[in-house]
């Protein structure tokens, strides 16, 4: 009796899953689909089967260089997170082994600028890069996206470096390492399953930011957000190339998701479960 | 050389002392056993030594050079810790080599170094093996590698053997005590066990509270305790005392008798009490004894020893062997 209750609950509990996943997935999909359509197909309403023709592919690579802007959105994602990882491994160090009676409150104030809206600063960061020349440029807008990851970063970091014995550490400083040692030798390899996690979590967030990365740049950094952009257009919305270009843009993140969400997950249940 | 001396050594937390101030001074080649309670300061004033604790006060040398600022891999010293504190993704190769790696050897020398090291410890089948692959005894061979292969002036163990079981512990220690007389270099053991101290001890250095209670060799402590608390801790079972009348005739505030300096009878003595709990150790008994006036008196007779629970016996504490203490708990001579 016990079995078969247990077995409909399972059954109910999938069942109620899939369609939670499905709602949830559905826009993307529908967005794929779109894609496939023509553009009078397309605002014709709701239609889930497409004729399958790829002239709105076309069309956008026509219209706008893509590979560009992919190559805009590699360079600054990667290029975010490896500046990001740069700065935030030896200070997540530093709070993990080293903390203070203020390292809690560092923490804090580093999570609460997450917190504030991105356009109550948008004007002065606008002047600042316009006043250092940085507007549409990938140094100006990896730094950018580099700063306003940090935090998270930072953050993942030191959940998993306060997971590491410190122990080991301070065996690593009897042998004689230095402190560039200890954390080049021991610390990050140890830690390397969560500064995988970290890394591709930061280069989802980098790749999907959409708030700067449209308004710092215009044509030489931009990355794929403001490729999707240019095609919500003044001149009328062309939904089947605007979902073409959403398909591009998120295509490699997507493939790169899925190859790698057993690190993602364990990254992000990490020290959740003991 | 291996000379360690500390000189007024303390060690506050913010406001709270843990080391008060020690002076202490270790001969080159001495195994040095730091003995006591948990919470005495015994890790803290082998960390303080090591280095991985700051100095608020005072002064360490290390044969004559002042230490104190020093860090850790500056002082020549080499650490084995409680959880071996081994790099998990390194094979044990390359963790007995890592601190030869940090010191800039050539390869050639590290080899032949991590294998002699490895025949030492019975490694050698291990080598290519990951600390996660091997049992605890063997963990703790590999740290003990990684320590030797450095050639330190002076070993610090904190409580090494205290994740392995009571088997192991026993051979550990023996193995420990071997390397001591290859070796014949200095040697600093943290431990709460005073068995491990007794057994290993050149020198004991008792703590309590931040507080040195006594130094000595194991049997001076053993059979001249400065005071009450290294009576009560050195030996095993514990000591017994008694205060008031009973420490009366000895001219003492009280007095203190061990379970093997008991002598039982079942037909006259000293004292009278009932027998509770027998535990039959083989070789031994320990039979612990209801006094009136004191409570429970341990002692300590041979293998067979005809009585059982409820029975009367009389004790008589062996002449010469009481320790005697005045008011403030310091031992009368």
């Amino acid at each position: 009796m016990a079995r078969a209750v247990s077995t409909r609950r399972t059954v109910v509990f999938t069942i109620v899953a899939w369609i939670i996943a499905l709602v949830i997935f559905f826009p993307i999909l529908y967005t794929i689909i779109t894609s496939f359509k023509s553009e009078t197909e397309a605002i014709q309403g709701f239609n889930l089967i497409p004729s399958g023709t790829i002239e709105s592919y076309g069309a956008v690579q026509a219209q706008s260089n893509y590979f560009k802007f992919f190559l805009n959105s590699v360079v600054l994602s990667v290029g975010s997170t490896i500046l990001a990882l740069l700065i935030a491994v030896p200070s997540a160090w530093s709070m993990a082994f080293a903390p203070t009676n203020k390292t809690k409150d560092i923490l804090m104030w580093m999570l609460s600028t997450k917190m504030m809206p991105a356009v109550a600063v948008l004007v002065p960061f606008y002047l600042m890069f316009r006043d250092f020349g940085l507007l549409d440029t990938r140094t100006g807008l990896m730094v950018m996206l580099t700063m306003i990851n940090l935090p998270i970063v930072i953050w993942m970091l030191y959940t998993y470096f306060r997971e590491i014995p410190g122990e080991i550490l301070e065996a690593a400083r009897m042998d004689g390492a230095s402190l560039w040692g200890e954390i080049v030798y021991v610390l990050t390899p140890m830690a390397v399953p969560g500064i995988a996690s970290t890394m591709l979590l930061n280069i989802i967030l980098a790749w999907n930011e959409a708030f700067w990365t449209i308004r710092l740049t215009t044509t030489n950094a931009a990355p794929l957000t403001a490729f999707i952009a240019s095609f919500s257009s003044p001149q009328g919305l062309f939904w089947a190339k605007l979902s073409a270009a959403s398909t591009l843009a998120i295509a490699p993140i997507l493939i790169m998701g899925w190859f790698s969400q057993k690190q993602l997950v364990r990254g992000l249940t990490f020290g959740a479960v003991k | 050389m291996g000379n360690i001396t500390l000189k007024k050594v303390n060690k506050s937390f913010g406001a709270t002392q843990v080391i008060p101030g020690i002076d202490l001074t270790i001969e080159d080649g001495e195994f040095v056993v730091f003995v006591g309670p948990s919470g005495c300061g015994k890790s803290t004033l082998l960390r303080l030594i090591a280095g991985l604790e700051d100095t608020t006060s005072g002064r360490i040398e290390i044969d004559g050079r002042d230490v104190t600022g020093a860090a850790p891999a500056k002082r020549g010293l080499a650490m084995v810790f409680q959880s071996y504190a081994l790099y998990p993704h390194m094979s044990v190769r390359n963790n007995i080599a890592f601190p030869l790696k940090m010191a800039k050897l050539d390869q050639g020398a590290i080899d032949k170094k991590v294998t002699e090291a490895a025949r030492v410890l019975n490694l050698t089948n291990y080598l290519d093996r990951r600390p996660g692959q091997l049992s605890g005894g063997q963990r703790q061979r590999v740290a003990i590698g990684r320590a030797i292969v450095r050639e330190p002036s002076a070993f610090l163990f904190d409580e090494p053997l205290s994740n392995l079981d009571a088997a192991l512990r026993g051979t550990m220690r023996l193995e420990i005590s071997e390397l001591h007389h290859q070796l014949k270099t200095t040697m600093i053991y943290v431990t709460h066990d005073q068995v491990e101290a007794m057994t290993m001890a050149d020198k004991i250095v008792v703590l309590n509270a931040g507080n040195i209670e006594q130094v000595g060799s194991p049997l001076d402590l053993y059979h001249r305790p400065d005071n009450i608390f290294v009576a009560g801790f050195i030996g095993s079972p514990r000591m017994n005392f008694a205060t008031g009348e009973f420490a009366k005739p000895y001219n003492a505030h009280s007095i203190g008798v061990r379970p093997e300096h008991l002598k039982l009878s079942t037909e006259s003595g000293a004292l009278r009490g009932t027998v509770g709990v027998a535990e039959h150790l083989g070789s031994d008994t320990f039979l612990h004894i209801h006094v009136d006036g004191i409570g429970l008196v341990t002692a300590r007779v041979g293998g067979e020893f005809g009585v059982s629970h409820g029975d009367q016996v009389f004790l008589t504490p062996e002449e010469g062997r009481v320790h005697r203490f005045d008011d403030k708990g310091l031992a009368i001579r």
